[in-house]
């Protein structure tokens, strides 16, 4: 990274099928026109990069209240999935299996494969020490490409002049 | 919009830099703006990038997106960010002699 290069940083707090892209596409993005990109991945984040738990990301229909009928293809306007439906066994599984295939249509890479072509591009993936010593983890725990387990300090060290984006 | 020389040869650009005539574009050209971008020496393997977002414009209408070369050029993202270093998004696009890509991944 050279001094007077532009830097963002992103801190992944989720761990939501949703909230996993954010980061992702913008990190992605800058790198695309030659911005470093860091990003530091605490608490639910983790998940992201967790090998055991990068493929099994969901999105929860209950208490979303953007989540509409129609993006199951039903054209019911401004109806939402009832909360009441949404605790049903499998509505889960059910609503992530409908992102999921949103997101190949429009050909956006599953998580897993974003995150190394980030890596590939040259982003820097950390995990926030408190968070994994907390749900118990160990770098052996992660995807290739993370780099270290670092604390909130020295992610501010390392994040010196760069745009944080928290998601 | 403003017209610069690219060797020896008048083309518009847009407010960017990127040719607004797709058709101006000669391997000669190409050469002379990937050095104003900071890559020397066109290799076999940059040509095999811009060939293929040539190709890919002349069919669908627009320049691929950095996954959309990946994943149909053979060329991997390792060797593509190190082919076009800082910003292969805009540095291809713009030595192939067409606009931004217009995707997001």
């Amino acid at each position: 990274m050279t001094e007077d290069n532009r830097h963002i940083a992103f801190i992944c707090s989720k761990g939501n099928l949703d909230m996993a892209y954010p980061a992702l596409v913008m990190g992605w993005a800058a790198l695309g026109n030659g911005i470093d990109v860091t990003i530091f991945f605490t608490f639910w984040g983790l998940d992201l990069i967790n090998d055991k738990r990068v493929d099994h990301l969901e999105i929860a229909p209950v208490a979303n209240t953007s989540m509409k009928m129609t993006m199951m293809g039903i054209d019911t306007g401004n109806l939402g999935i009832p909360n009441l439906m949404g605790v049903l066994p499998g509505m889960t599984a059910f609503a992530t299996k409908l992102m999921k295939d949103k997101m190949d249509k429009i050909e956006v890479p599953p998580v897993r494969e974003y995150l190394q072509m980030l890596v590939d591009g040259g982003a820097k993936l950390y995990a926030c020490k408190m968070s994994v010593d907390m749900m118990e983890l160990s770098m052996d725990d992660f995807v290739e490409g993370v780099q270290d387990i670092v604390t909130a300090g020295d992610f501010m060290d390392m994040t010196e002049g760069a745009q944080v984006i928290f998601i | 919009m403003e017209t610069l020389v690219f060797a020896g040869q008048s083309v518009e650009v847009n407010e960017e830099g990127f040719l607004v005539n797709p058709g101006d574009w000669s391997k000669e050209i190409a050469v002379d703006i990937a050095r104003q971008e900071g890559i020397e020496e066109l290799t076999d393997a940059h040509w095999k990038v811009i060939e293929f977002c040539r190709q890919q414009a002349t069919e669908t209408g627009s320049a691929p997106t950095l996954r959309q070369i990946t994943t149909g050029s053979g060329i991997t993202t390792k060797e593509l960010f190190a082919l076009f270093p800082k910003g292969p998004a805009k540095k291809v696009a713009k030595v192939s002699g067409l606009g931004k890509p217009e995707g997001c991944v």
